[in-house]
């Protein structure tokens, strides 16, 4: 009871990696918290797959396997983890902020009357004082997320409700093993008696699962552009870089707003988080929200006009001049010196 | 037959993709006052998908439904511009500092009032809070299924309604039950343009209050045209539980704000020229950065 929860979201089969990086946080969490940390599973041919999920530190694992339960579907994924919240009442709730979590999220918070914090960028214990109410609060969940246009940055609590629900873009928080031989319990999941024939109102009649045909979070160089490459036509010299240093391009969402680069290129707190060896920022000015995404780049180089753009300040090289104009220098020199 | 009734729940937001250099006051909070009130950019891809459904299905109606303050007014006007057949403001102090929780609950109570509803379209998530998380809690309200991501309506009837949603990783074809909840990612077709027509015809729509304060003297004009009329509900013309309302309401409390103010770190600095970005590109391939 009131321990830390890990929906683990399923992909093709696999696990998908935000649901590791989750687990690890989720057991510094029961750490900090002196609880246990316990998986949902829900799908199908699970068989095995909490072997997978123990090293993590996980102490128990819940699995519901049932051929209806994949692929996803909104009802019977919120039934199942709405009776076993209401049973198991979790303190803490960690889901994926992607397509699945951002959909089932809500939905079991709305069930459970429970308060969710969409896009934490960061996670933490703390206490908080309610001077009204002439109480205190000790091991609240601090969830820390910017808010308005990254203008600010927000830290949001759940003093009374439970559980404490968040979800957490991939690749924001590192995925690390606690220990190969780490001993969980297996917890099966009675489907027949958590979901009824209503939730299978919705039918799936095709998908077409594509991967993703950028893969930023895998780019060892990154060379992103912002609203300051000023258009379509100037990305071409970003993705010259790009292709002579073995990288991938990035934008900003300013940039994919205005029609300069395609959405899977985003990087940001609603984007993508990546942490190449090289991020070479180019026309960006680095609001919070970008930053979120691209602060832990190894290095980052920001060519900017603008002196006091914000994405200097976290640049190991600033490089004030025109993009258009730097790049083909940049291209030159490597071509002629690399081995 | 009866009318296929389609609601679209749309917000006001302050456009923060454009922020600009007034948009921060001098002691480092955001200065909302410079920020223009824009109509949600998603909600507007949903409108546009009502729309496409009203085509489809002779007589359906829409009706755009928004909480928030009296100037809110002016997206359910912009609506209507566009093709949408009415609107009700849903407003009150009440309301106030409602979270995403609170505010599923006072939008599901909204449409509790305005009867049977077939479809009910939003945007999937607002650009000030990104929370994409309404949409589904008003699902969960009002015990309706729901289908987010959706990027195109695909083919529809009164009984059933089929979707493509836009995932990170491709796509999925989805039937559902009508009514249910959808929600339309920026993916989704633009919202169609105003039209000159539906302009002169709603230009003088106005709630109850926007009548009041402009001190008009048209009764007979509102009379005439009923359809000038826009609804607004205040917390006693839907049936609510106070206490799961505005602050009250919300399990999600605000600990803190903290304005961003940027720790620089000791930055090189590197002038734009060839001897100079050689030199950088060098350390970077020494380094094996690069290369």
């Amino acid at each position: 009871m009131n321990n830390v929860f890990v929906y683990i979201e399923i992909e093709d089969g696999a696990i998908a990696n935000v649901s590791f990086e989750l687990l690890t946080k989720g057991r510094s969490l029961a750490d900090q918290l002196g609880c246990q940390l316990e998986a949902v599973v829900i799908g199908s041919k699970l068989e095995g797959i909490e072997t997978q999920i123990y090293p993590y530190g996980v102490d128990v694992v819940h699995v519901a396997d049932d051929a209806r339960l994949a692929p996803y579907t909104t009802l019977p994924h919120t039934s199942i983890i709405v009776n076993l919240f209401k049973a198991e009442k979790p303190q803490v709730a960690l889901m994926g902020a992607t397509p699945i979590g951002r959909d089932l999220g809500p939905r079991v918070s709305s069930a459970l009357y429970s308060g969710l914090t969409a896009d934490c960028t960061s996670l933490e214990i703390g206490s908080h004082e309610d001077k009204k109410a002439n109480k205190i609060y000790v091991n609240l969940l601090y969830q820390i997320r910017p808010a308005f246009g990254g203008n600010i940055i927000a830290t949001i609590i759940n003093p009374d409700c439970r559980p404490q629900m968040a979800t957490v873009r991939e690749g924001v928080m590192k995925s690390e093993m606690r220990s190969k031989t780490y001993k969980g319990k297996l917890k099966k999941i009675d489907v027949a008696k958590m979901v009824s024939d209503e939730d299978f109102v919705i039918s799936i009649i095709e998908r077409h699962i594509e991967q993703k045909k950028v893969n930023l979070s895998a780019a060892p160089v990154i060379v992103a552009g912002g609203y300051g490459m000023g258009s379509k036509e100037n990305f071409a010299a970003l993705f010259e870089l790009a292709d002579v240093l073995g990288g991938e391009v990035a934008a900003s969402r300013a940039a994919v707003d205005a029609g300069f680069a395609d959405h899977d290129r985003q990087v940001g707190q609603t984007g993508v988080t990546v942490r190449p060896k090289l991020y070479i920022a180019c026309g960006i000015s680095g609001q919070i929200q970008h930053r979120a995404g691209m602060e832990d780049s190894a290095q980052i180089i920001a060519i900017n006009s603008d002196e006091n753009a914000p994405i200097n300040s976290i640049a190991d090289y600033v490089i004030k001049g025109e993009v258009m104009d730097v790049i083909p220098k940049m291209i030159k020199y490597y071509k002629a010196n690399s081995k | 037959m009866k009318t296929f009734k389609i609601i679209v729940l749309a917000k006001q937001v302050p456009d923060t993709r454009n922020v600009g250099k007034d948009a921060m006051k001098a002691d480092g909070t955001v200065n909302r006052a410079a920020l223009p009130a824009i109509f949600n950019p998603e909600d507007l891809n949903a409108l546009e998908q009502a729309l496409r459904v009203k085509d489809q299905i002779p007589g359906a109606s829409i009706t755009v439904l928004t909480m928030g303050p009296a100037r809110a007014a002016d997206i359910i006007r912009e609506g209507m511009f566009r093709g949408a057949d009415d609107g009700i403001l849903l407003t009150d102090r009440a309301f106030a500092g409602s979270d995403t929780l609170a505010t599923s609950y006072a939008i599901s109570r909204a449409i509790k009032k305005f009867g049977d509803v077939d479809l009910i379209v939003c945007g999937r998530q607002a650009i000030d809070g990104d929370t994409a998380q309404v949409g589904p809690q008003v699902a969960e309200k009002l015990k309706l299924p729901q289908v987010t991501y959706v990027e195109e309506v695909q083919s529809v009837n009164e009984q059933t309604i089929q979707l493509k949603r836009r995932l990170d990783n491709g796509v999925e074809i989805v039937k559902a039950p009508v009514p249910s909840v959808i929600t339309v990612t920026g993916s989704a077709a633009p919202c169609r343009a105003r039209n000159a027509r539906l302009i002169m015809k709603f230009k003088h729509a106005k709630t109850v209050s926007e009548r009041q304060e402009a001190n008009e003297d048209y009764v007979g004009l509102f009379n005439e045209r009923p359809y000038l009329n826009i609804t607004e509900w205040t917390v006693n013309d839907v049936e609510v539980e106070a206490e799961q309302l505005g602050l009250s309401g919300s399990p999600t409390k605000v600990k803190k704000i903290e304005n961003v103010v940027l720790q620089a770190k000791a930055a090189k600095k590197i002038e734009a020229t060839d001897a100079d970005i050689n030199l950088l590109m060098k350390e970077l391939i020494d380094s094996h950065t690069i290369g």
